[in-house]
């Protein structure tokens, strides 16, 4: 009776006051909205402090400063640039540069890293030790004297453009950095270029169909003899058909300096060493913490079954330590983007050189360019985290938790 | 608990914030640099990171140089004590920053005086302290007598100066190629060129010979004979403050002045006794010149009793008497040749 009589709590008051207030009830609600008021007092006053001081200083606020001539040259450009175009192309010039660093670094930083990982846990006595002295000394030396090393080690290494070391007269390697022959586009390239993307696409095919007999039939075929007589002869085929896809435009040492061809710039090749050498180092541990994870009765049972090491390690644990490995992984991939802003010491243009350095302290836009570079690293930042979470949910199905 | 602990911290933070607020309405009245400047006891004053000549310690840590004497005159105007000066090392990229931001009073920093840079940054050039021009260092090696023969060269240069466009306006206009490395400091741009990174390393003038010391051999580089630009450094101030833009302008103006009337440091007690008009209203026994700039009387005398004369400090710091070496030329004053020329204290 008693229990009949009681009424029923107010379902959407207890909700809301739940939803707002969390376990603290109304009072925890009172002390957020105060909480919320104070910081948005805060804000408002750096504002209306940094307002007020530049229109006492009478500078200009806004960003029509980003359409005027930037009148400087930059050392690496990968799209167009001159020094008659705006700040805007100095800033996508310098986000190219950042993001082709950050491409060249992620990649190396990965491969690198999950060798020394596999290293490290190698039965090999030699080579797991190896492994965990290169783990050791990169990760506790600081990454700006790394970038440093590299750079000023490289440089004095190598011989002026005079004396450089050539490789069959077309490839020079000296303290400009290294040229190459750049190949350029002739009458038959697309040709080529399409003969090129078939094979690999029949390759795929005969790697899947070969999959499809282990399955069925319990025996791979062997494929790759046809897999590789397809990537010779339709590019061949195209060469005799319409002609020679593209001439090579080799370097010459002409005063100075090399001209023609192509040149890597030693300010990134020290970059990218330092970059994936030092994430590397992070890299393996991550990796090597995730393959620990996995239970050692995986293993075992892979050795049971009458698999190799590799292909035990390649088609089951591996698999199932991405699980623990991306999260970390998604966190060195961002700190190696961020680090690269560290190249201004080495004179490399990247943004932070070019945008927030250069362009800043020509132009005085300091709020304007420092947020817009917070804002282009928050950017970066954020769609690699999420191509990387998209990867890990694939990753979470196909293992099946 | 928890929610008690997190009332007070709330109730704490809120105090604290109120009381930040109050002193902020305090000091939201308008105070002007000078009053400022008396309040803390020193100046706050932005120099290079170390560029002999013009702004470095010494082996005792003292900042000497032509920038540093600009300060220490300026501190001997307001405080009678050329020490009360706190030297804040800045980068070519930092420095305005830091005037804007109110962390420095004056930017004593080699800082070329062009228009973009009086107008855009909030802040005003009170007076140049040293003609200077863009120049090219080169190794000897390379046997290179002109800069127009440095098509093709890679060349260093610091990021953040009116090196950088200057030296793309002449090889454009050459119709030259180069490859342009820009580092951060100096000491990052002197040490690439050492290591062959390039061929040529740019600046201004007094800054090549002031850099080619640091150099292994410094006698195996030499600086090309062309000027490529015009570079007068001159001093500089936040915008709204116009005594103390008043203040910095005529402390340089005194000094050269007083080089014009032979007042140096030995002779400044002597020559404060004449009895020649124009003496009489420099050392403030005729009119009341000082104090229309807000500091004392004597303020000439303690200038010239704290760093000496234009003349005195051009020699002690970069020319003659100095390892620089660096000839008067363009700075000597306008009755002897050069451009060097205040108005006059009247």
């Amino acid at each position: 009776m008693a229990t009949g009589s009681r009424k029923p709590p107010l379902q959407f008051s207890l909700r809301l006051r739940r939803a707002l207030g969390g376990r603290a009830g109304w009072g925890g609600l009172v002390l957020q909205v105060l909480f919320v008021a104070i910081l948005a007092w805060v804000g408002y006053e750096i504002v209306a402090n940094a307002k007020g001081n530049l229109e006492a200083q009478n500078t200009a606020f806004g960003l029509g400063f980003m359409s005027n001539t930037a009148g400087f040259e930059v050392s690496q450009t990968l799209i167009p640039y001159s020094q008659t175009d705006s700040y805007t192309r100095v800033f996508l010039v310098g986000l190219v540069n950042t993001l082709a660093v950050a491409a060249v670094g992620i990649f190396f930083a990965t491969v690198i890293g999950f060798m020394v990982a596999l290293g490290r846990l190698s039965p090999n006595w030699l080579i797991s030790r190896i492994a965990g002295g290169y783990v050791e000394l990169v990760r506790n030396l600081p990454l700006l004297f790394q970038i440093l090393f590299w750079y000023l080690a490289v440089l004095r290494m190598l011989p002026n453009p005079k004396q450089s070391v050539s490789v069959l007269d077309g490839i020079f390697l000296s303290n400009r950095g290294l040229a190459i022959p750049k190949p350029i586009g002739q009458e038959g390239s697309t040709a080529f270029a399409v003969a090129i993307a078939v094979a690999i696409i029949g390759c795929m095919v005969l790697r899947s169909l070969s999959r499809r007999s282990l399955f069925r039939t319990g025996r791979a075929l062997v494929v790759w003899p046809y897999a590789l007589g397809l990537l010779i002869a339709l590019p061949a085929a195209s060469i005799v058909v319409f002609g020679i896809p593209f001439t090579f435009e080799t370097p010459v040492l002409e005063g100075f300096n090399f001209s023609g061809g192509a040149r890597l710039i030693p300010e990134f090749v020290a970059l990218a060493i330092a970059l994936s050498t030092y994430t590397a180092a992070f890299i393996a541990e991550v990796v090597r913490a995730g393959i620990l994870s996995v239970h050692k009765g995986q293993m075992e049972a892979g050795a049971a079954l009458g698999l190799s090491r590799g292909s035990t390690l390649r088609l089951i644990v591996v698999p199932q330590a991405m699980r623990v490995i991306l999260p970390p992984l998604t966190n060195q991939y961002l700190n190696l983007t961020k680090n690269s802003s560290l190249a201004v010491a080495i004179g490399y243009p990247e943004l932070f050189s070019v945008f927030a350095g250069t362009t800043l302290s020509q132009t005085g836009q300091a709020i304007e360019i420092l947020a817009i570079t917070m804002g282009v690293y928050l950017l970066i930042s954020l769609v690699t985290s999420g191509i990387m979470s998209i990867y890990s949910r694939r990753v979470a199905r196909s293992v099946g938790a | 608990m928890k929610c008690v602990f997190t009332a007070i911290f709330a109730i704490v933070a809120g105090i604290s914030l109120q009381s930040a607020s109050a002193q902020e309405q305090e000091s939201a009245k308008p105070k002007t640099t000078l009053e400022a400047v008396k309040a803390r006891g020193a100046l706050s004053c932005g120099v290079t990171q170390g560029l002999p000549g013009f702004s470095a310690p010494d082996d005792k840590g003292n900042w000497t140089g032509l920038d540093v004497d600009i300060c220490r005159a300026i501190a001997a105007v307001v405080f009678n004590d050329p020490d009360k000066v706190k030297f804040v090392p800045l980068s070519a990229k930092d420095r305005f920053i830091a005037l804007q931001s109110g962390e420095i009073d004056v930017l004593s920093r080699d800082t070329t005086w062009t228009l973009s840079r009086d107008t855009s940054l909030g802040a005003n050039f009170t007076g140049v302290t040293y003609y200077d021009g863009q120049g090219f260092l080169i190794r000897k090696s390379l046997k290179v007598n002109s800069a127009l023969e440095l098509n093709s060269a890679s060349v260093c240069v610091q990021t953040g100066t009116t090196n950088e466009q200057n030296l793309a306006d002449y090889f454009k206009s050459n119709k030259m190629k180069y490859e342009v490395i820009a580092f951060s400091t100096a000491d990052e741009t002197i040490k690439a060129y050492e290591s062959g990174r390039c061929d040529v390393f740019t600046s201004d003038i007094s800054q090549l010979y002031a850099q080619r010391l640091k150099l292994l051999n410094p006698a195996d580089h030499a600086v090309l004979p062309e000027v490529i630009s015009k570079e007068p450094h001159a001093t500089m101030v936040r915008h709204g403050d116009d005594q103390w833009f008043d203040l910095v302008k005529w402390t340089l103006f005194a000094m050269i002045n007083a080089e014009e009337l032979g007042i140096t440091r030995k002779n400044v007690d002597e020559m404060a006794k004449s009895g020649n008009p124009e003496l009489k209203r420099i050392f403030g026994t005729d009119g009341n010149f000082g104090e229309q700039l807000g500091v004392s009387k004597d303020w000439v005398s303690r200038i010239i009793k704290a760093v000496g004369n234009y003349g005195e400090s051009f020699d002690r710091n970069v020319g003659a008497g100095s390892p620089l070496g660096i000839a008067r030329g363009l700075n000597k004053l306008w009755n002897q040749g050069g451009i060097m020329y205040a108005p006059p204290i009247r």
